[in-house]
């Protein structure tokens, strides 16, 4: 291979097995005479148990094993708060079986094990609980009020975190302001909904001590460090491994939830392999959502719509607990000024309990939320001063000199200071302009309107900070047998092609095929250092690192190479799974320069011979392995950020509204993106695409409907709208590639991107289309028909 | 390869039990199982075939989706009784034995079709079902989308799927 591969349009290594139905998800691990469990989950939102009744279960035929709060030991104590932060007043964590209270429907009470999933379910229904339900209040601002009823009868005012941050003087900006806008805006509750729910299978081998287990995690070592913790073994007896995991969107990288502690507890108990698969109602009423917020957002602006200051006050929904600390409500606070130069910024939020699933990070991370904030702050900002939606951006885009631009004060999600690295903002809202065809817009839509169709215009921009550390390994080492390269990091994979981009990353410095480049990840017995897949950081962190590990294993082999061909390093080029001297025919393959880079004793095949003791090309002086040097073609190296690296993106739309049926029809929608240079483009649209889609969904449909109270009404496919391919519009989306200066690769994250503005865009383009009629404003997302109408009656239609 | 199926078990719970006798891949299966049994469970776990998914277990995502009689069914909706006498065929007979990807698979991976891969063999089952049938399929942008409206993806936004449809359509010479 001496074509790059970095940056080609390279197709997946793992897709034939996929293709075929031989994936291994977690539930397809073959586990002989394993035990199924089913959970008994709370009815209620808030009551206080007052006793449980498991004889009839426990008599059921098939049923092995039930456990409550007082049969789990040293379990039954609050789960880790993961993420401390000093602004979190009363941080509460769950149990991982109920004890006393509940405080959301769904939450685990008691866990059954049984010979099938059938039998154990029977048996869950048949555990009696006498409950004495409590008081709840849903609503976000009610649930601060003093006197409100309290998710945890310790925390008053539900208050949970309160957090400010300050960059500038934004006292001094809107004192000098000539004009301020101000809006409220809302996002609702929404959750991840992979196609794989999650999934946990233990076995313990009580003969060697070790303990495997199987989850479709997106934090695999986070996961074996906090069991060998809690179960007091050493970590080499633990494995865990997240095999394939179908789409994981954050909502998998939570540790723990119950079953994650609880299965494994099982296996080691009873003596036989035990797995739990949740199912898709559990998902929705078992694992953790995000979402809302309600934003109070001003701006301090001049004349020339240029925005000096802002100011934004927040309520954030963190559910019944919060193990995940404030990670989705600080992302959104450090990322509410967007794009936008604005030098003076005051943030403030509260994070606050309501009787419902924990809040932990799903697929955007509070970016979506601030991003509406911002976006429809300036929209309104615009018509408030007669400019154009796209001459106000352009107004207050970062420009490209102005790179690095800190926003002193403010601390992302890292603990570092918020610094946006490099980008061409202006040159994105241009191109965004010209593809979605603004120029004659206002043409096209007037002519509409006589047609009676209601055209109208959607924009936003945004920004996502990402590859976050703190840091991830790569171990790359070439196969004395076959040549083949093998590559390890320490994350987990849930569909984002890391096994390609990885290979693609290798094979530009070994000089092999992507396809003959075999990357392990998810398995704490192949590489266990590093953290997990979040934060759109595979690429960043993993990838910088595989490439620097694989920079070392490279210089390895053109020593050992031009050492065997006897000539200059300098004159040794790799390519075709080979090292070759330039301009010859002369060649030694990688597999033969790995074998003889390994001092061997027997000749266990061919190219063993020449690594023997007594072969010719043995000799040397010293002994077989010089002092400091290692046998083989092998590496391992890490990438530390230094700080997050910055991309972002513009995205315009065309939506139709029918006033009449309150229907929204995207027309056409366009995505301007730069994630840096991209690894492979095929895999970069695909992240995007998919995160438009979740946008479209978070914007249009998506919504968990809570009753008032705390019951889910919708707690299923049926009734909580995924879009099908039916609601997905073709979709434009135009790349730059603007390096990250802070990476030896130039990449930058893209696995949230496409999700972030959609919201906004569709909210700013149905306003548009329905201008005409008065005005009406859209500022809650998901825009459902039920607003449509509302808004229009309210405009006196 | 994941080509054969797994014996008989002998773990059973105390439901009431029903013989089944099917042709699943083309393969008679002779089983006992329980009257309650899914036909997607009977499949991944009394059969080893775990290529069929589950998203749902309530009809709405189609990860589970087999063709029964040569019709795309869900595996869900079906409990493994209901089965009995019919032919039934999954993800694992699509590819040649010897691996070769169908044009429907081929045409997946060039168009980058699959992300995580869960909603996969539920879409190919669909799509290889749909092409089996006689008459013209409608690879409009709208036809295809109508096509795939009964099969959930969460991850590809299915932009890439339906370009795969219309590749496939190339593949097997259905333009
Ligand atoms: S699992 Fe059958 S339709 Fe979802
Ligand atoms: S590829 Fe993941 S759900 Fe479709």
């Amino acid at each position: 291979m001496s074509t790059r591969m970095f940056g080609a349009r390279v197709e997946r290594n793992v897709d034939p097995k996929l293709l075929r139905g031989e994936g291994a998800f977690v539930d397809d691990i073959p586990l002989p005479e394993a035990l199924h469990v089913a959970f008994l989950r709370s009815p209620h939102a808030r009551a206080r148990m007052r006793g449980l009744d498991a004889a009839a279960a426990m008599r059921h035929p098939g049923v092995v094993a039930i456990y409550t709060c007082d049969d789990i030991g040293a379990l039954d104590v609050e789960m880790p708060l993961l993420i401390p932060h000093p602004s979190m007043t009363n941080p509460q964590t769950q149990r991982p079986l109920a004890r006393g209270d509940v405080h959301y429907v769904g939450q685990t009470i008691a866990m059954v094990v049984a010979v099938d999933r059938y039998t154990a379910e029977d048996a869950a229904a048949m555990i009696e609980v006498d409950y004495d339900p409590l008081p709840v209040e849903m609503d976000l601002e009610k649930a601060l009020l003093d006197g409100a009823p309290p998710v945890h009868a310790a925390v008053p005012n539900n208050l949970a975190a309160h957090f400010v941050q300050t960059s500038g003087d934004p006292e001094g900006a809107f004192r000098g302001a000539e004009h301020v806008t101000r809006i409220t805006v809302q996002v609702d509750r929404s959750t991840a909904a992979p196609m794989e729910c999650r999934a946990v299978a233990a076995r313990w081998d009580a003969v060697s001590g070790e303990l495997t287990v199987w989850d479709g995690t997106q934090a695999p070592i986070s996961v074996r460090g906090g069991l060998a913790s809690v179960f007091q073994l050493d970590e080499d007896k633990v494995r865990v491994i997240a095999p394939d995991v179908g789409g994981g969107f954050g909502q998998k990288v939570l540790l723990f939830y119950p079953d994650e502690l609880l299965v494994p507890m099982a296996a080691m108990r009873l003596g036989r392999p035990v797995k739990y698969i949740e199912d898709r109602r559990e998902n929705f009423i078992g694992s953790s959502q995000e979402r809302t917020q309600i934003h109070t957002i001003e701006l301090a602006a001049l004349k020339t719509g240029e925005v000096i200051g802002l100011r934004d006050v927040f309520l954030h929904d963190t559910g019944a607990f919060i193990p995940y600390g404030i990670a989705v409500a600080q992302v959104a606070s450090t990322s509410i000024a967007g794009p936008y130069r604005i030098p003076n910024i005051f943030v403030e939020f509260k994070a606050v309990y309501t009787p419902t699933v924990q809040v932990t990070p799903y697929r955007g991370c509070g970016r979506p939320q601030a991003c509406f904030a911002i976006e429809r702050a300036m929209d309104q900002l615009a018509e408030e001063l007669g400019l154009d939606r796209f001459e106000i951006r352009r107004r207050n885009l970062i420009g490209e000199n102005q790179f690095p631009y800190e926003r002193e004060g403010l601390l992302f999600a890292d603990g570092l200071k918020v610094t946006l690295d490099s980008g061409q903002y202006a040159r994105a809202l241009g191109m965004a302009a010209a593809e979605v065809g603004a120029g004659d817009f206002t043409a096209a839509q007037a002519k509409a309107l006589s047609e009676g169709r209601y055209l109208g215009l959607g924009l936003a921009c945004y920004v996502e900070g990402t590859g976050l550390g703190p840091y991830e390994g790569g171990h790359v080492k070439i196969h004395p047998i076959t040549g083949k390269v093998y590559v390890n990091t320490g994350l987990s994979n849930q569909g984002q092609g890391h096994d390609t981009v990885f290979a693609q990353i290798v094979a530009d410095q070994l000089g092999v095929s992507p396809q003959d480049v075999i990357v392990v990840e998810g398995d704490t017995k192949a590489f266990d250092w590093g953290v997990a897949t979040f934060a759109s950081r595979a690429a960043v962190v993993s990838g910088n690192a595989i490439h620097k590990t694989a920079i070392t294993v490279r210089n390895k082999v053109l020593q050992a190479a031009a050492n065997m061909l006897d000539v200059d390093i300098d004159s040794i080029e790799l390519r075709d799974s080979a090292a070759w001297v330039k301009g010859s025919n002369r060649f030694v393959p990688l597999a033969a320069i790995a074998t003889a880079s390994n001092p061997l004793r027997y000749a266990f095949n061919k190219a063993a011979q020449a690594a023997t003791q007594f072969a010719p090309a043995s000799k040397h002086d010293g002994p077989p392995l010089a002092e400091g040097q290692a046998p083989g073609l092998e590496a391992t190296d890490y990438y530390s950020p230094s700080q997050s690296t910055w991309a972002y993106g513009v995205h315009a739309a065309i939506i139709e509204v029918d006033p009449g049926l309150c229907t929204v029809k995207i027309r056409k929608y366009v995505c301007i993106h730069d994630c840096g240079n991209m690894i492979n483009p095929m895999i970069v649209e695909g992240q995007v695409l998919g995160g438009i889609a979740q946008g479209i969904g978070g914007a249009l449909y998506e919504h968990l409907d809570y009753q008032p109270d705390g019951n889910l009404a919708n707690a299923s496919l049926m009734d909580f709208l995924v879009p099908y391919a039916t609601e997905i519009p073709n979709i434009s989306i135009l790349h730059l590639e603007t390096p990250s200066p802070l990476n030896p690769l130039g990449v930058k994250g893209v696995g949230e991107a496409g999700c972030i503005a959609v919201g906004a865009v569709i909210a700013s383009g149905v306003e548009d289309a329905l201008r005409s009629l008065g005005a009406p404003k859209f500022h809650h997302v998901p825009l459902s028909p039920d607003m449509i109408s509302g808004a229009l009656a309210q405009a006196g239609h | 390869m994941t080509r054969t199926m797994k014996p008989a078990s002998a773990d059973r719970s105390a439901d009431a039990t029903v013989d089944v006798a099917l042709t699943v891949n083309g393969e008679t299966v002779r089983r006992t199982v329980s009257v309650r049994m899914l036909l997607s469970d009977f499949l991944r776990h009394e059969l080893g075939l775990t290529g069929t998914h589950v998203g749902c277990e309530h009809g709405v995502c189609g990860c589970c989706t087999v063709l029964i009689d040569g019709k795309p069914g869900r595996a869900c909706l079906t409990l493994a009784a209901q089965a009995n006498g019919y032919s039934i065929r999954t993800i694992e007979s699509v590819a040649a034995a010897d691996g070769t990807l169908h044009p429907v698979q081929q045409a997946f991976k060039e168009c980058h079709g699959l992300q995580c891969g869960y909603c996969t063999p539920g879409m190919v089952m669909n799509i290889v079902g749909r092409f089996e049938e006689p008459q013209a399929l409608d690879l409009s942008d709208d036809g295809i989308r109508e096509l795939l409206s009964g099969n959930l993806c969460r991850c590809t936004g299915y932009l890439n799927i339906i370009a795969a449809v219309r590749r496939a359509a190339e593949l097997l010479g259905r333009t």
